[in-house]
């Protein structure tokens, strides 16, 4: 039995110390955002925080995880209030059959955390280690842009609204 | 006169003949500029001679930055002396060499002196360049001057004082530049010769694969002992080489040619670039760099060869059980990396069994802590080696006491020292290289193995 936090929640888990998060992710926790793709850790869909770094679950076993924040995509808003980088990804439209956009968007979110604007070439090689077939790459980019954009503004009103009396 | 007086002519005279002794030391002329030639003026033979001599050179490698157009320069090449950045050697006029004459062209791989008669630093490999004859140097002349002219003027190098100064590099010249092209050894094979020619003077190997001194100069005493490249180690090529099963000119010829080697594994780190040029030369130069080599490797002792044929048998059958080594090591091992590296898929598209491996059995753990964190890039648009990286996945604790199992588990040397600092450290410049390397753009692997996974 070991204890993993994810999105901010202690979860009991029973199963070996090999066994990869995606697995318990999607297995026990429930937690289903984060895809099956390729399991050797090349295409992208897998892809979770931990510690604020962009990780592939795939390729991720359990016993590596001791202590460790799990963040998954349910982790950073919900339908009612989706985050920033959800609702940018809306808005650009960048989805089009999804499955690789849950693991785009948490390497993107990963990106933004540690630099607030970045330039397109470095979207562009961040997000180099993610397949995506539809063709949706410019729309991702512009999304990526979009999430940068309305975390701003998110700060500041937040700002405000502290300022507030 | 008085005897004050004296002394400070002497001193004086002393001064002026030094500036003057000086000044002829580090003073080169500049070379006419002339109108860049005409990329149909070269004779396309020689054009096509000229790009297999570059891809041997590994021109491209640094002259090239990840992102930048080919050739356009940039790429910060770091030394222990600071940051020196590569030059646009594309025909551009006003920031590449498109006014450089081919005899402009000639003093810089003679005598590392540019067009204005600047000293080049050695970073710009011309101890080795000075071994080309006039006939490649001219087939060279003839490909860089018919490439894409880019606009990327250089940038500045960030190097203290004195060594900004262009003039100090005289004074390493006349200690370290021995001019001259290959002398032939009459008692050898053609083919060794050519070996030698390459290995020597245009490919640069000893340029990573032979220690440096305090100014920066390859220790001609401990030639091919192993260097130092980008924060990787260049193993040793010599009598000294850590290699688990010994080279020989076969296995060299597959490497060198092929990116890989089932006894000896894939390249990687900077060593992909030299194979994907290598890739694509014709055989019979790599022929001859393997057959010289051979030599310069030697035939392995008694001992040494039947450890090797002891590896490989153990490799065939792995019965073996693993030392209680590092149990945190061994867990991280057999649950992140023994499904790849211990399943028996063939390379390069397997993962070696790590019993083979040089880095595993290397005298530092700076390649094995950089290949853990960054993985294997896949090259686009080819199937190629892959695998991923560990950075996001494992914190300092955890590589580390994977690396410490790894020695313990795969090689007969002992423990490695400060292996949490090298994690650490290989974390930080990684980050570097792979921002800025340009990468392989083509699979090094042998073709005939790519419709086989």
């Amino acid at each position: 039995m070991m204890t993993l936090m994810v999105n901010g929640i202690d979860h009991q888990i029973d199963a070996d110390p090999d066994t990869p998060l995606l697995y318990v992710l999607r297995d026990d926790i429930k937690l289903n955002a984060a895809k099956f793709g390729c399991g050797l850790g090349q295409c992208g869909s897998c892809t979770v925080i931990v510690d604020g770094k962009a990780v592939l679950s795939c390729v991720t076993p359990l016993l590596l995880l001791e202590g460790k924040q799990v963040t998954t995509l349910e982790g950073l808003g919900t339908i009612e209030a989706p985050a920033p980088i959800q609702r940018a990804f809306m808005e650009e439209q960048a989805a089009q059959c999804g499955y690789c956009i849950a693991g785009m968007m948490m390497r993107a979110q990963a990106l933004l955390q540690r630099n607030s604007k970045p330039t397109d070439e470095q979207i562009r090689a961040e997000l180099a280690p993610h397949l995506c077939r539809c063709g949706t790459h410019m729309r991702i980019l512009r999304a990526v842009h979009r999430a940068s954009r309305l975390m701003d503004t998110a700060d500041a009103s937040a700002a405000t609204q502290r300022r507030a009396p | 006169m008085r005897k004050s007086g004296i002394i400070g002519s002497v001193i004086a005279a002393l001064l002026i003949g030094g500036a003057a002794a000086a000044f002829a030391i580090a003073w080169r002329p500049a070379i006419a500029a002339i109108d860049p030639p005409a990329p149909q003026s070269f004779d396309a033979s020689l054009v096509k001679r000229g790009r297999d001599l570059a891809a041997i050179g590994n021109c491209n490698d640094c002259h090239t930055v990840r992102g930048g157009k080919s050739f356009a320069g940039g790429l910060p090449v770091p030394t222990p002396f600071g940051t020196i950045y590569s030059w646009n050697i594309t025909p551009d006029a006003e920031t590449g060499i498109g006014r450089w004459s081919e005899a402009a062209f000639r003093r810089a791989m003679r005598s590392g002196v540019n067009r204005d008669g600047q000293h080049l630093y050695p970073t710009f490999p011309y101890d080795h360049f000075t071994n080309v004859t006039d006939e490649d140097d001219q087939a060279l002349y003839a490909y860089v001057m018919t490439r894409q002219p880019v606009h990327a003027p250089a940038r500045a190098n960030q190097l203290s004082f004195p060594l900004d100064r262009r003039f100090m590099i005289a004074g390493w010249k006349l200690l370290f530049l021995r001019r001259g092209t290959y002398q032939p050894d009459t008692a050898q094979s053609a083919e060794w010769n050519r070996g030698a020619y390459l290995v020597e003077g245009l490919a640069h190997c000893g340029a990573c694969h032979t220690p440096r001194n305090a100014l920066g100069a390859e220790r001609a005493s401990a030639q091919f002992a192993g260097g130092d490249v980008d924060n990787w180690h260049a193993y040793a090529i010599n009598a000294q080489s850590p290699a688990p099963v010994p080279w020989d000119a076969d296995a060299l010829f597959a490497y060198l040619r092929d990116g890989w080697h089932p006894d000896h594994g894939v390249a990687r780190g900077p060593m992909a670039e030299v194979v994907s040029n290598l890739s694509s030369v014709p055989p019979s130069d790599i022929r001859a760099i393997a057959t010289y080599m051979a030599g310069v490797f030697g035939a392995p002792t008694p001992d040494r060869k039947r450890q090797g044929e002891a590896v490989l048998a153990q490799v065939k059958s792995p019965s073996v059980q693993a030392p209680k080594a590092d149990a945190a090591g061994a867990a991280i091992y057999a649950a992140a990396c023994a499904t790849c590296h211990e399943t028996g898929r063939t390379l390069p598209y397997g993962g070696v069994n790590l019993a083979l491996s040089t880095a595993i059995a290397g005298p530092d753990p700076r390649n094995v802590a950089n290949i853990v964190l960054s993985g294997v890039r896949p090259v686009e648009g080819e199937r190629s080696p892959i695998m991923p990286g560990f950075a996001g996945n494992m914190n300092d604790g955890q590589v580390t006491a994977l690396l410490n199992y790894l020695r313990a588990r795969f090689s007969n040397q002992p423990a490695w020292a400060d292996v949490e600092k090298t994690v650490e450290d290989a974390r930080r410049t990684q980050i570097v290289f792979l921002q800025t390397s340009p990468g392989p753009r083509n699979a090094p692997a042998d073709p005939t193995q790519r419709d086989k996974p």
